[in-house]
């Protein structure tokens, strides 16, 4: 009886992703030919409309500009409160607080740091050999950036200038804050690799110094005017390559650098608390539309189907990782269903401004399954101890959503196509843009960990590891038994 | 005087809470407890499925009058048995002297209230 319930999901699920692809493509191609009429309409139109450049006064839009600051402040709900309680709940009783300390200090500081050099090291313009790779000091402590100043960067609404540019219809200052909370998660998704065995003072050291080369550098690679993979043309909407690749593949190189925890037999320690797991997936989910939607800088179509992508892959790979689990396990777990979600968010996030109903559909359900596999056994097989699996779900997550980008973009959402809309090259690309930053991140990590353990050292002791880093880094425990 | 310690299934509760109401005994304390046997239960976190020896049960303490033990201990016996391993035990030991605080009555005196 088991057996035919098994098979009868999987034929269901098979005949509704089956059909559910038929008709979106077709549905795909006549969106397509209703667009092309479109831009040719705006195109003859365009000459008439065309005013006189010298009355040009580009002004900020308040559609734009409400959703931009609507949507900063949901990314920053994705670390506090989403990852502090997603991390906080998967770790044993005795460190959930130093989970939740390293979520709001890294909130704290990069925010500082941001705002110090930061932003002008990721979006700023350096000159010389170095501009493709790093911005220079210009727009330290946002230096000359004033309060009617629109942002330099745009995808999809933009507005010409007087002297015959192009800018953003949105304030700079939110275009930074937006941008300050990416470079905030970015960080904190590496605590979960290190988790319940390091040293505050050396996490903290490590984390700054991570997100200055690291972080800004990559940054400014790939959504830099000047960068030289935004030259080279790879397509990361909202930071598939920049956030989740870069920290995924950090934090395995710090699982792998910092060594195991004690008794750690390559199973997993059960969380002290899946209901804070459910609070912070359902936190990241909902902040993850303001990451993702807001990431075209603009309220308009662009965002409603990046918000359509992004929610239908979560949906998708949250589904496909129930239906593994029952199948292979026999009962769907709650921590495997968070998990489906958050692989789902992480994989559709740099393809969430390129693709349709498709290429969501199977990114999410390809990513559950990678991840699956790589979680539940490529990672007992290989034997290192990433804590909370930020490597499995956000480094092969991420690997895999900017191939995917590469795979699925459709000229349909915007002017880019990817393998299988005909572009090979745009494939070629993203591997391009994937592997040289495993490689510069993987090397970098390496290198900064090596620095930051000679300096202040990263590894807690045995016994602050048995003790718990509550009690030892902090002189705090969560759950008090005192009235 | 005797103290009774009973360990039961947590699933048994409610049968072994009313079942010791109608044998008079109206007050115990209890308390989940956690051991190490050979019983291996199984979890799954995340696709990869582990054994775990930690045992969940439940402890239920009361001292009581010497004529109420053979009744008590009958009940938690019949509410507690599902006939499977592991339905737990109970322990039975002397109790030298109690104390009410609030009367200073002492031995059996101190755990009943007379009408």
């Amino acid at each position: 009886m088991k057996r035919i319930h098994k098979y009868i999901s999987i034929v269901l699920a098979a005949m509704f992703l089956t059909m559910s692809t038929i008709t979106q493509i077709s549905a795909q191609d006549s969106t397509l030919a209703v667009q092309d009429s479109v831009v040719a309409v705006a195109q003859e139109a365009a000459p008439v409309a065309q005013p006189d450049t010298a009355a040009i006064v580009p002004t900020v839009d308040a559609g734009d500009t409400a959703w931009m600051i609507v949507a900063a402040a949901f990314v920053l709900m994705m670390t506090i409160p989403g990852l502090a309680f997603f991390y906080g709940g998967l770790v044993r009783q005795k460190n959930v607080l130093n989970i939740m300390m390293q979520s709001i200090i890294l909130t704290a500081v990069i925010t500082v740091q941001w705002v110090i050099f930061g932003y002008s090291l990721s979006f700023g313009s350096s000159t010389g050999p170095l501009a493709p790779f790093i911005g220079g000091f210009d727009w330290a402590f946002l230096k000359g950036i004033g309060v009617s100043d629109l942002s330099p960067y745009f995808i999809s609404h933009s507005q010409p200038t007087a002297d015959g540019g192009t800018i953003g219809t949105i304030p700079h200052i939110i275009f930074i804050l937006f941008q300050g909370m990416f470079a905030i998660i970015t960080p904190a998704l590496i605590i979960g690799a290190f988790a319940e065995r390091i040293k505050f003072g050396g996490f903290l050291l490590f984390s700054v110094l991570w997100a200055t080369f690291v972080y800004d550098p990559v940054a400014h690679w790939v959504w830099s005017g000047d960068g030289w993979l935004f030259k080279l043309g790879a397509l990361d909407f909202a930071g598939g390559t920049v956030v989740h690749v870069n920290a995924g593949v950090a934090a395995l190189v710090m699982a792998i650098m910092i060594g195991k925890r004690k008794n750690y037999k390559g199973h997993a320690i059960p969380p002290h608390n899946i209901p804070f797991v459910v609070l912070g997936t359902a936190l990241l989910w909902v902040g993850w539309i303001g990451f993702n939607a807001g990431s075209g800088l603009a309220a308009d179509g662009l965002a409603a189907s990046a918000f359509l992508a992004t929610h239908l892959a979560t949906a998708t790979s949250a589904a496909t990782w129930a239906l593994l689990d029952y199948i292979f396990n026999k009962k769907p777990t709650v921590v495997g269903i968070a998990t489906g979600a958050v692989a789902g968010l992480v994989a559709i996030t740099p393809a969430a401004g390129f693709v349709g109903v498709t290429g969501a559909l199977l990114i999410g359900l390809i990513v559950a399954v990678l991840c699956f596999i790589m979680v539940g056994y490529v990672k007992g097989k290989l034997g290192y101890d990433d804590t909370l699996d930020a490597f499995g779900v956000h480094g092969v997550g991420g690997i895999w959503g900017a191939i995917a980008t590469g795979l699925f973009a459709t000229p349909a959402i915007q002017n880019y196509s990817g393998l299988f809309y005909g572009n090979a090259g745009q494939l070629v690309t993203q591997l391009i843009a994937t592997g040289v930053t495993i490689v510069y991140s993987g090397v970098l990590t390496f290198v900064l960990f090596k620095i930051v353990d000679k300096l202040v050292g990263i590894k807690a002791t045995p016994k602050e590891e048995s003790v718990g880093l509550d009690l030892t880094q902090h002189k705090e425990v969560a759950y008090t038994a005192i009235d | 005087m005797k103290k009774i310690e009973a360990i039961i299934r947590k699933s048994q509760f409610e049968e072994v809470k009313d079942a010791l109401h109608e044998a008079d005994i109206d007050f115990f304390t209890y308390w989940d407890v956690t051991g190490i046997g050979n019983e291996v239960s199984g979890g799954i976190y995340r696709a990869q499925v582990y054994e775990t020896r930690f045992i969940q049960r439940r402890m239920i303490t009361f001292v009581c009058r010497d004529h109420l033990v053979d009744n008590a201990v009958k009940a938690i016996i019949k509410s507690a048995r599902t006939g499977e391993l592991g339905d737990g035990k109970i322990f039975i030991s002397n109790i030298e002297d109690s104390i009410r605080i609030r009367t200073g009555e002492k031995g059996p005196e101190s755990l009943f209230i007379k009408d």
